[in-house]
Formats: structure tokens, C-alpha cells, sequence
């Protein structure tokens, strides 16, 4: 408690000093919870995005489909099992059909993927409504970023070139019924949407898809003979992992920030301990022990972190909700990364992530207010009351 | 130990080292000092005076021969049984002050009680009476800075006696103010050494201190060579 007193008495008595370090100090916590929020944001929101246009609640998998072996994939898909068509129907399950195929648009050739998927489906964000049903005409969705590149238009025909189940190759003319808009780029570049009943009937495969799409807040996930059921953890393995590496990014960027104002800590330490010394020596004097100057010294450069982490509150707390509502704008572009990425960003900040950051810059300030002030236990009383560089 | 015998040196040797060898401070000390003394240790510069008032005041310890100041061996003393020594029974005073730059008056005065962990109240009536008694009630608010040499002095001789030691070691005291702000330093020294029979101890050369000692310890290159009463 006196150490805490007198080390306020001090700080506040410094002046200019301690605000310096003070302000330079805050910058870190806000940068630092700002930066955070920010990849959390994003993740949140990545994940969000996945789970509405990708993949629902889980997906389940004939058991051969690997997403990766395009070799095999025209060949990864069963009949659907009798047993879920309950399921289908009350919108708990939706049935997707993949098969591989070119397309021709305007005389360019482009490998794509063909999703067969029911129109009337609500699990994904897909405009899935705009496909029309019995209709000889083959209808079909694409994304924005497939529009661009193939330089389609809604009502826009083109010929697709297909491979049936029994190896024969067909193709025949599409149209373009609308253009949907996705932050998931994996939904969108080098796919076909189309009809669930089309695409069978196009690959002779009456009945069969190759996964199963669960909804989001369907709790039981049930097993399915010869179908492998893969969860959000596996399914969105590559984007946690994605975000850890930007995570990893992000620590060296506030690494180098925390560095930076744990170094004028630092070096402020170092020089009160010398510029002090005729203070330390007086109050060895007047009976503190040395450890209690010790204790004093890094009480006071503790006390740095607190009034930062006030100053950053007074500051930081209005300006971050603000960034939090308004979102951060991405620049023009993104779209094309690969990434799952809105057109804004907005930061997520939690508790954890505030007493984590509050806590890490406290006990990294402490240490490097320790280590300077551990030289006052070595020194000689009587030359320190006499202001001798020791 | 004579009841009235607060401060006992016997055969006292201090050396610093220097460079490979070693620098004899004080060597053959034997002194006593009673409760109630108004003594100086006199003698040019360097010859040990400061030295011998820091061992005195546990600052530093002796090298051979045995110091007793209010019942502790000094050379045995713990840096805590030390601080505890100085905390609770000696007061110190300063050639420069050596005050608490970012403390005010009062926070100076006031800093030897805080670490007695005296209570609010009594700490404050202490401080007081303290800055009182020097005439410096005033200049509670103000901070070392703004206050003159003399008046520096004064508040560091408060805070010296603000918690009523039974020893005030001071050293060179005098050394920094013109002659009449000594006059009045001593004056009061007198009146607080009669008034709460405190024992004063300088370190000084200073004629204008040594007017006013009953008793003068003469030390000459580390040794006591006279004592005049």
C-alpha cells in the first residue's frame, strides 16, 4: 500500500515524463485490442459467411468424395438413402450433386464444377429459387466473380460439356438466370449452380448426389451407411488455420509495438535509477530497506501500465465501438484473394481479448520495470545519498 | 552500556577498497556518546568525519572493532534490522537536504511516518507540530524547488525530528546556507536537543556549527586525535 502511494506521489510529481510513456504506452493496448478485434472480426465473420453459403450445419459425405481428387469426383456420388428423404423435405437436409465439365463462353473453354442443388432449399444463401424446375431449358446460377471473368450476363447462354455416369460425354446450352454476390470466393469461382434434378438427369445418376448438407442449428447428426459426416472443426480447419497465421502476423506487428513502449519504460527505469540515486539514498536513509525501494521503482513503472490502460479506456473505448459499428471498409480488390472476406470488416472484442492484452502489457511492464530497478538492492547507501554514479 | 550511553565505538577500523589495496577511513576508534549530547565531529576534509556518522547511523558498517548504536551491534545488523534501526530511532540530515523532489513540504515531513505505518491522524498532528516548530507552516504546499536553502534545510531538519528520534546524525548541515540561516538552523537545534532531549551528532568544520558544541570529537586522518568538552 505505501509502495503503491508514494509510487503514484512519484509518477503524478514527474510531469511530462510519465504522460509520455503514459500516452506512448495506451497506444499499444488500443493498437494491439484494435488489430485483435479486427482479425476476430473477420474470422467471426469468415466463418459466418462459410456456414450460410458453404457448408450449414455439417455436411455429410458419400464416402468416396474427396474434394480435392478431381479424378474421382464424377464418381463420388450414391443414391441418397431412403431413410433422409423426411429430412429433405422438411428442410433439415439438402442433397448436392457435383460432377466436372467445361464451359464454353463465348468461344473460350474453362473447367468448372457442376452443383446440383434442390431450388427449394433455405440451408444456403444461395438464390437457389431462380432455378427453374421442369423446364428443358437448362437453368443455371453463378457468382459474381464467375460472371466477371467469363464476362456473363444474366440471360447470357453458353454451352456446357459434361461427362454422364456411364462416361459418355453430352453437352448442351445453358442459360444464366441470375448472379449472386458472396463474400466466399469457393462458392462462386469455378462453379455452376444448377438444378438437383437437372444435373441428374444430365449425368443419368437419378437420385444420387454427392453430399448432404445438414441444417445450421440441427443438433443430432445422425450416422448415414456409406456417407461420412464432416463438422464445422473439419470443415473450417483451413480458415482457423488461415487465421492463425494471421495471427501470428498480427503478434509480431504488436510485438514490435508493446517493444517499442516497454522500451521507453525500460529506458525511462534506467535513467530515474541513475538520475535518482541521491533519492534512493535518502530514503535507505529515512529506513526503507533496499527491497522496498526496489518494490517502489517497480510499483511506479507498473503504475504506467494502469494509467495507460485508463488513458487507452477514455480513448480507446469510444473509438473502437465506433470501428465496431461503422466496420472497417476493404479496399477494392479483396474480392479476388480467395478469401472469404466482406466489403467491411467489423472488429469483435471480447472480454477475454481486453483482460488478456490488459494482462499481458501489466506483467511485461512489471518485468521491465523489475529488472533496471534489481540494480538498487546492490548499491552502496552512503554513495547513492551523495548522487555517485554507481 | 551505561544507561545514558546510547552510542558505543570500540577499536574501530573502516577501509574501502581501492583499486588493488585498500584506504584506511578510520582506524583505532573508542567513543562513546550520552543521551542528550549536543557533539560534532570536527576536522578538515578527509578525515573520516562523514564515514564515522554513517557506521553510526548503520548506513555502512565497520570493518574491524565493534559499534553500538542503541543497543545494536551495527556490524551484525541485517540491511532490514537496519533500515528498522534508522527508521524508527535516527534522524539524518544533509549537507544538500536531500530532499524529495516531487514531494511538497508536507509530503517530505511526512515521508519517515508512512514508513512507521503511523496512523492517519497522529501522522498528521505530528507533521504539524513538526513544520510548526520550524517555523515553516507556511510552506506546507510548497515544493523543494520553491523554497530556499535555508528554508530547505529547515524542512529537512522537520523531517528529521518529526518522529522524535532518540539520535539526529547531521551531516554538514550548515555547509550550503550563508550565516544567518545557520544561526537560526542551530538555534533551533539547541531548543529541539533541550526541549526533547534528542542527541545531535555533526559531522562539521564549519566555526560557525562549532560554536555551539558541548563537546568536539577532533579527527585527523582517520584517527580521533582530541576530544574537547
Amino acid at each position: 500500500m505505501l509502495s503503491l502511494k508514494l509510487a503514484y506521489k512519484n509518477l503524478i510529481g514527474a510531469g511530462l515524463r510519465t504522460w509520455l510513456n503514459v500516452i506512448v504506452l495506451s497506444f499499444s493496448f488500443v493498437i494491439i485490442i484494435w488489430n485483435k478485434g479486427l482479425l476476430n472480426g473477420w474470422n467471426e465473420q469468415a466463418k459466418r459467411d462459410m456456414i450460410d453459403w458453404q457448408i450449414g450445419g455439417g455436411q455429410y459425405w458419400q464416402k468416396d468424395y474427396d474434394p480435392y481428387d478431381m479424378f474421382t469426383i464424377n464418381e463420388s456420388h450414391s443414391v441418397i438413402p431412403d431413410g433422409i428423404s423426411d429430412d429433405i423435405q422438411n428442410g433439415l437436409l439438402t442433397p448436392i450433386l457435383i460432377n466436372t465439365a467445361t464451359i464454353y463462353p463465348e468461344g473460350r473453354m474453362q473447367n468448372v464444377l457442376l452443383k446440383g442443388i434442390l431450388p427449394e432449399q433455405k440451408i444456403l444463401k444461395l438464390p437457389t429459387d431462380k432455378l427453374q424446375k421442369n423446364s428443358d431449358e437448362i437453368s443455371i446460377l453463378i457468382g459474381s466473380r464467375m460472371a466477371e471473368s467469363n464476362k456473363l450476363q444474366v440471360g447470357d447462354y453458353f454451352t456446357i460439356r459434361w461427362r454422364d455416369a456411364n462416361g459418355t460425354f453430352d453437352a448442351a446450352d445453358a442459360k444464366v438466370v441470375d448472379i449472386f454476390h458472396t463474400n466466399v470466393p469457393i462458392v462462386d469461382q469455378g462453379k455452376i449452380w444448377l438444378s438437383l434434378e437437372q444435373l441428374q438427369k444430365m449425368l443419368q445418376a437419378p437420385n444420387e448426389a454427392t453430399m448432404l448438407i445438414t441444417e445450421n442449428n440441427s443438433v443430432e447428426k445422425e450416422e448415414i451407411s456409406g456417407w461420412v459426416f464432416r463438422g464445422h472443426d473439419y470443415l473450417l480447419k483451413e480458415m482457423d488455420n488461415l487465421i492463425k497465421m494471421k495471427s501470428v502476423g498480427g503478434s509480431i506487428f504488436y510485438g514490435i509495438l508493446l517493444a517499442l513502449a516497454l522500451l521507453a519504460i525500460f529506458d525511462t527505469q534506467i535513467l530515474s535509477i541513475f538520475r535518482r540515486q541521491k533519492e534512493i539514498g535518502t530514503e535507505i536513509a529515512l529506513g526503507m530497506t533496499r527491497w522496498q525501494v526496489v518494490r517502489l521503482f517497480t510499483v511506479e513503472g507498473a503504475m504506467y501500465s494502469v494509467f495507460a490502460a485508463i488513458l487507452a479506456a477514455i480513448y480507446g473505448i469510444p473509438l473502437l465501438t465506433w470501428q465496431a459499428k461503422v466496420g472497417l471498409a476493404m479496399p477494392e480488390g479483396t474480392d479476388d484473394y480467395g478469401l472469404p472476406i466482406a466489403k467491411s470488416i467489423f472488429p469483435s472484442y471480447s472480454i477475454g481479448l481486453v483482460i488478456g492484452t490488459v494482462l499481458t502489457i501489466f506483467i511485461a511492464t512489471v518485468i521491465v520495470s523489475y529488472l533496471p530497478a534489481k540494480k538498487i538492492s546492490k548499491m552502496n547507501p552512503t554513495d547513492a545519498i551523495k548522487g555517485k554514479i554507481q | 552500556m551505561q544507561n545514558s550511553q546510547i552510542i558505543s565505538i570500540k577499536n574501530m577500523k573502516k577501509q574501502f577498497p581501492m583499486g588493488k589495496g585498500k584506504f584506511t577511513a578510520l582506524k583505532n576508534i573508542d567513543l562513546t556518546f550520552d543521551r542528550g549530547e549536543f557533539t560534532g565531529i570536527v576536522g578538515p576534509s578527509g578525515s573520516g568525519k562523514t564515514t564515522l556518522l554513517n557506521v553510526i547511523g548503520s548506513l555502512d558498517s565497520p570493518t574491524e572493532g565493534k559499534v553500538i548504536t542503541l543497543g545494536e551491534s551495527i556490524g551484525a545488523l541485517s540491511h532490514k534490522k537496519a533500515a528498522n534501526l534508522r527508521n524508527k530511532h535516527i534522524g539524518f540530515i544533509f549537507q544538500t537536504y536531500n530532499l524529495l523532489p516531487v514531494y511538497t513540504v508536507y509530503e517530505n515531513v511526512e515521508f519517515p511516518l508512512l514508513l512507521l505505518k503511523m496512523p492517519a491522524s497522529k501522522r498528521k498532528k505530528a507533521v504539524l507540530d513538526s513544520l510548526e516548530w520550524l517555523g515553516l507552516t507556511d510552506k506546507i504546499k510548497s515544493r523543494p524547488g520553491q523554497l530556499s536553502g535555508g528554508e530547505c534545510q529547515r524542512v529537512a531538519v522537520a523531517r528529521a525530528m518529526v518522529k522524535i528520534p532518540e539520535v539526529v546524525l547531521a551531516d554538514e548541515p550548515t555547509a550550503n546556507l550563508d550565516a544567518e540561516n545557520s544561526h537560526n538552523i542551530l538555534k533551533m537545534m539547541v531548543k529541539l536537543n533541550k526541549e526533547l532531549k534528542t542527541t545531535f551528532i555533526f559531522a562539521t568544520h564549519d566555526e560557525k556549527v562549532i560554536q555551539y558544541l558541548r563537546r568536539q570529537v577532533v579527527l585527523k586522518d582517520g584517527k580521533v586525535v582530541n576530544i574537547k568538552n
